[in-house]
């Protein structure tokens, strides 16, 4: 393989593994506050969609940016609304959340597909022309720039604040949470309307910088794969970024081998990603003892009360 | 008279739907009287019967149900309402009242591939589509011969996504044949935008498919793209249906039906371009040449196209439907 070739697989990657890895974070700050959230797809779709529209009508990105983030917010706020206050089972109102997010992109961005807007611009450092072809891997936008250092901002809020351990108090058993005075309920809205702003803008990531258009269900998934990648990561958000990666990087690699004729079915390559994930997921994946947030077993052990 | 349409996705994508949608905007300013009923984003599934049969109740009495995976469903609401007749693109099922209707662009494809043979300075060419399906390989085979008609040491290199709609792996796409060399792309997804728009960011050209409209995404990599143009169709159903002189048919017009043509040309395209695909455009329509013209061999070296083999449009119909291999000279696997 030529270096072209090399830092083009590494440089979509990065590219493609952007708007997983913000959906991933924001997953992994729901899901540590107790609540999983099986609509990040919905979040993404809304907030690709939105963004993409505010773009199109305003003609500035960063309010777009701004504005699918609040939108993503707000939206996961009716999902924590119904699994908090009604207490509905999270999976199936996850499902529902991301039909219902689909929908709501749909209806919304139907008059701006074919939109032409001016996307998120690529950062060109100073001085990166010295590098030569390696210039590429870091010609890319904000949002990609800021990845690394939000998920350490969302460690550190997590890990090293009074808030993160009590949101990972709540999450890890709700009735002691209580007891502690804490108000459970007030934190998990809290961590599900930052989900919600995460997952948003991942989704607009991809349609205002990466492919610069509104499409319906144009995440194909990346959402689902985000819930994956937090159970790979093991709650950990700067495992996230090696998840994200590990996505991106088999996109971008499969359809480089691909493009370079490998002899292997395009099924297989396309199937790479997922096939990856779960392989890591299987390999790697164990939880050890007091890395699951021990509040995420209710919901699978069922909503009885 | 009421007419009803059902859109797969959003009618202005410039790709597949928009070029649906412009021929029934034809339709409507050719023949006064109609009250079009249209819906988009309509899945493939069970739902599309209720869309149908409440357009049917809202007395409409020709629907076209424009994607191909309506098919099934667009039968059962056929067979139930006798009196209302059905258009369906691209199908291979019919009935009384349930026709048929595509066009053939692989002469164009060919067409289009000896412009990009033309345009290619590292005589890399790429092509991203979603699946190696025989009507996807059949284009294939057609863009790269026209490719090494003029230019005998191209390389297409093909990639096949795996979807008809992921913008996130077709830029990615795009971007890895960049990465390898590729100077001009070609595709055939739902939405040609993306591919057209990442061409242009990485300064390479770019060849359209479905609507002519993509090309303000690239002003300045556009060489030409196929451009379908159903309006003249369109129309005619239309009038048979109210003359009631409808019948149920399958048709596939091709190369100078006006219903398929060439986009508008690039800038960059020079005239002497212009004027050799003119010449072949006009040796294909005179039958003098035929765009599967053997002998043409696959990746293995295998003959799989005899000289003067595949001449008559039904021999190249078929040809498009059963066609399993890649030609030589193209990069990809086909399963």
């Amino acid at each position: 393989m030529t270096t072209a070739v090399i830092i083009g697989i590494l440089a979509g990657a990065i590219a493609s593994g952007a708007s997983v890895l913000y959906a991933s974070l924001g997953e992994v700050i729901g899901e540590r506050a107790g609540v999983v959230n099986l609509g990040v797809e919905g979040q993404m779709l809304v907030g690709a969609s939105v963004g993409f529209v505010v773009t199109a009508i305003t003609g500035n990105v960063v309010a777009g940016i701004v504005v699918a983030a609040l939108a993503g917010g707000c939206f996961n706020l009716v999902f924590a609304a119904l699994v908090i206050q009604r207490r509905t089972n999270q999976l199936a109102t996850g499902v529902a959340m991301w039909i219902l997010g689909a929908g709501l992109s749909t209806l919304l961005g139907s008059r701006f597909v074919g939109s032409h807007i001016n996307g998120l611009p690529e950062i060109e450092l100073p001085g990166v022309a010295i590098l030569g072809p390696l210039a590429q891997i870091l010609r890319q936008d904000i949002l990609v720039y800021l990845m690394v250092p939000l998920a350490l901002v969302v460690f550190l809020a997590l890990f090293r604040t009074r808030w993160g351990l009590r949101l990972r108090a709540v999450g890890e058993d709700r009735t002691a949470a209580v007891a502690a005075g804490l108000n459970p309920s007030a934190i998990q809205y809290q961590a599900l309307a930052i989900a919600g702003m995460f997952g948003a803008v991942g989704g607009a990531q991809l349609a205002l910088s990466f492919t610069r258009t509104w499409q319906d269900g144009m995440t194909a998934g990346r959402g689902f794969l985000a819930v994956v990648i937090v159970i790979f990561a093991l709650w950990h958000p700067l495992r996230t970024i090696v998840g994200a990666l590990l996505f991106g990087g088999s996109v971008a690699l499969g359809l480089a081998l691909q493009v370079r004729g490998a002899q292997t079915s395009p099924f297989l390559l396309d199937m790479l990603p997922y096939l990856l994930t779960l392989i890591v997921v299987l390999i790697w994946g164990r939880p050890k003892a007091f890395t699951v947030p021990m509040g995420l077993k209710a919901v699978f052990e069922g909503t009885a009360r | 008279m009421v007419v009803g349409a059902l859109h797969v996705g959003s009618v202005k994508d410039a790709g597949y739907n928009e070029a649906q949608h412009a021929g029934l905007s034809k339709m409507m300013s050719n023949v006064s009287g109609i009250k079009l009923l249209e819906a988009e984003n309509i899945p493939e599934g069970p739902d599309a019967e209720r869309v149908m049969e409440d357009m049917i109740r809202q007395g409409a009495k020709l629907i076209f149900p424009q994607s191909f995976g309506y098919q099934d469903f667009a039968l059962n609401v056929a067979k139930k309402y006798p009196d209302v007749k059905f258009e369906h693109p691209a199908g291979y099922k019919s009935a009384d009242n349930f026709g048929t209707y595509w066009a053939s662009s692989h002469d164009l494809s060919y067409l289009l591939g000896m412009a990009a043979g033309k345009a290619t300075k590292t005589n890399k060419l790429g092509f991203v589509a979603g699946f190696p399906i025989p009507q996807i390989l059949a284009t294939v085979n057609a863009f790269h011969q026209g490719a090494r008609s003029v230019n005998p040491n191209v390389t297409t290199h093909a990639v096949f996504n795996g979807s008809w709609v992921d913008p996130g792996k077709e830029a990615t796409a795009t971007n890895a044949l960049a990465d390898e060399g590729v100077d001009v792309v070609t595709m055939v997804v739902d939405s040609p935008i993306t591919v057209v728009q990442t061409a242009e960011k990485r300064g390479i050209h770019s060849i359209g498919y479905h609507y002519a409209g993509v090309s303000q995404f690239a002003p300045k990599g556009w060489v030409s793209g196929v451009t379908f143009e159903w309006g003249d169709m369109f129309t005619q159903f239309a009038n048979d249906t109210i003359a009631g002189t409808w019948k149920s048919q399958s048709l596939l017009p091709g190369l100078g039906s006006g219903t398929v043509k060439l986009a508008d040309w690039g800038k960059s395209v020079p005239q002497a371009v212009r004027d050799q695909v003119a010449s072949e455009q006009n040796a294909f329509l005179a039958g003098t040449k035929h765009v599967f013209q053997g002998p043409v061999y696959d990746q293995q070296g295998k003959l799989r196209i005899k000289a003067d083999e595949i001449t008559t449009p039904a021999a190249e119909g078929t040809f498009i439907n059963t066609c399993d291999w890649l030609a030589q000279g193209v990069i990809g696997q086909t399963k």
